[in-house]
């Protein structure tokens, strides 16, 4: 428990030091967003329609971009060996760094994504949801995320193959998460959405951290 | 029981066994896709709906009932490589992965070309399709992973743990996919509700069916042969195996 609250502290603390890294994944959803008016239409009946899907792809996207750093700069100076040969279980310490991971990523953009929703004219009422939805999805994403990265961080060039691996992994994520903030646009219960992502965090809570502490031994005895 | 366990994951004895085994599918494959195809294409009646259009099915069903199994056995000879050391498993799951990545586009394909006639488009965003496309591209991941570590211990644990991850979640993947086909509101003409289909149009069916897995069998037991000799190329057997073919042809 000691070991999982040090590493919780030593990343938060390393990735606070390094502002830029948590910052990239916020503008580039940002940006992302803005590309969509331009190239499609600047109407905001149209935009309404679309910005729930618009926004969840626009900031899954974002979290996958993040993910290439997650294990990469422990893997570069050998502190992810480190916590390989730690004594307390690897799957416990991965989950502290997922963790981080998600209250710097995943959590920021959740937050941030009712801004860019009023920008896309998204129909009141279904911004908390649209928040709440990105939190727990999100949360998903970076455990499930967390196995691609801990497979390609050993590689050279991972970025690409990363997302291959990840991205079909993220559609059921991606389903619920857009259907509860077009259910909440439509007026309908978001209940069922979303608490089938809660059964999707809790599904990849307790099986991703082994997968990603596997994943961990393969890239670095490799 | 664990002698014989142990004698499967040697490399040398899966080669001579299924060396043996081999002719016999392959005899099974070539017998009953002859049979089928010439009943199913020229023989089965024609659909009163669709015409003659229907007999894709004798090659899309195939193609995406193997699709779905190949990924399943690629995903226990992961485990069972993961858990016993066993080298074949491994190679097995290496040859299965392009196999399988080639039935899912024979799906794919021939669902298309099935949907012009009957749906009037070469794609739709129908539940089945959508699935069908995603694990193509957990084909495509679990390929590309396995070629981009130059180790190939790491190379085979890595496919090995995706190919897992993978069937833990092409469940969660099908339920949800068929989950958000039925709030888009679909069009109105479905594949499943097709009428029930008379003996001699689904007979030809299971023959091809069977067929395609004969086929499947009899191809991952030549390809992990010729894996085993790659890999093992450097060992006592494989050289005296070789040594002696060079002998007998002269």
């Amino acid at each position: 428990m000691i070991a999982v609250k040090a590493t919780l502290v030593r990343d938060l603390t390393l990735l606070l030091r390094r502002r830029g890294e948590v910052l990239n994944p916020l503008v580039f959803f940002a940006l992302v967003i803005t590309l969509f008016p331009i190239a499609i239409s600047p109407d905001p009946e149209l935009l309404a329609v679309i910005a729930p899907g618009l926004l969840w792809v626009a900031a899954l996207l974002a979290a996958l971009l993040s993910l290439d750093s997650l294990f990469r700069s422990d893997y570069d100076d050998g502190s992810l060996e480190q916590l390989l040969l730690a004594p307390q279980p690897l799957a416990a310490l991965s989950l502290a760094k997922v963790a981080v991971h998600w209250l710097l990523t995943g959590l920021p953009l959740a937050l941030m994504a009712p801004v860019l929703g009023i920008m896309l004219a998204l129909p009141a009422g279904s911004y908390a949801i649209l928040a709440l939805s990105l939190a727990l999805g999100t949360a998903s994403l970076s455990l499930i995320g967390a196995i691609g990265a801990a497979l390609t961080v050993g590689l050279a060039r991972g970025g690409v193959l990363l997302s291959l691996l990840v991205l079909p992994l993220y559609i059921p994520v991606l389903i619920f998460g857009a259907g509860a903030v077009q259910a909440a646009i439509l007026g309908d219960g978001v209940a069922a959405h979303l608490a089938i992502l809660g059964a999707l965090l809790a599904a990849s809570l307790m099986l991703a951290p082994w997968a990603i502490a596997a994943s961990l031994r393969i890239s670095i005895n490799g | 029981m664990w002698a014989f366990i142990h004698k499967l994951g040697s490399p040398k004895w899966f080669y001579t066994i299924s060396a043996k085994l081999q002719p016999w599918f392959w005899a099974a494959a070539v017998l009953l896709l002859v049979v089928g195809s010439l009943w199913g294409l020229a023989f089965a009646p024609a659909d009163y709906q669709q015409g003659n259009s229907f007999r894709i099915i004798y090659v899309h069903v195939p193609a995406a009932f193997l699709a779905q199994s190949i990924f399943i056995s690629m995903a226990v000879s992961g485990l069972v490589f993961m858990v016993w050391k066993i080298k074949v498993a491994d190679m097995a799951a290496a040859v299965m992965a392009p196999l399988g990545a080639a039935m899912t586009f024979v799906a794919l394909f021939s669902g298309a070309v099935w949907g012009v006639p009957t749906w009037g488009t070469w794609w739709m965003w129908d539940a089945r399709l959508t699935s069908m496309l995603i694990l193509l591209f957990l084909y495509l991941g679990v390929i590309a992973l396995r070629g981009a570590f130059t180790s190939r211990d790491s190379a085979s644990r890595a496919a090995s743990v995706l190919a897992m991850v993978g069937v833990i979640n092409i469940p969660i993947i099908k339920y949800s996919v068929d989950w958000w086909y039925t709030l888009h509101q679909p069009a109105s003409f479905t594949l499943t509700s097709r009428p029930a289909m008379p003996t001699e149009m689904w007979l030809p069916l299971v023959i091809m069916v069977l067929g395609f897995y004969s086929f499947f069998i009899a191809l991952t037991l030549m390809r992990t042969r010729s894996e085993i000799l790659r890999r093992e190329a450097n060992k006592r057997w494989v050289q005296d195996l070789v040594k002696g073919q060079v002998e007998e042809t002269r």
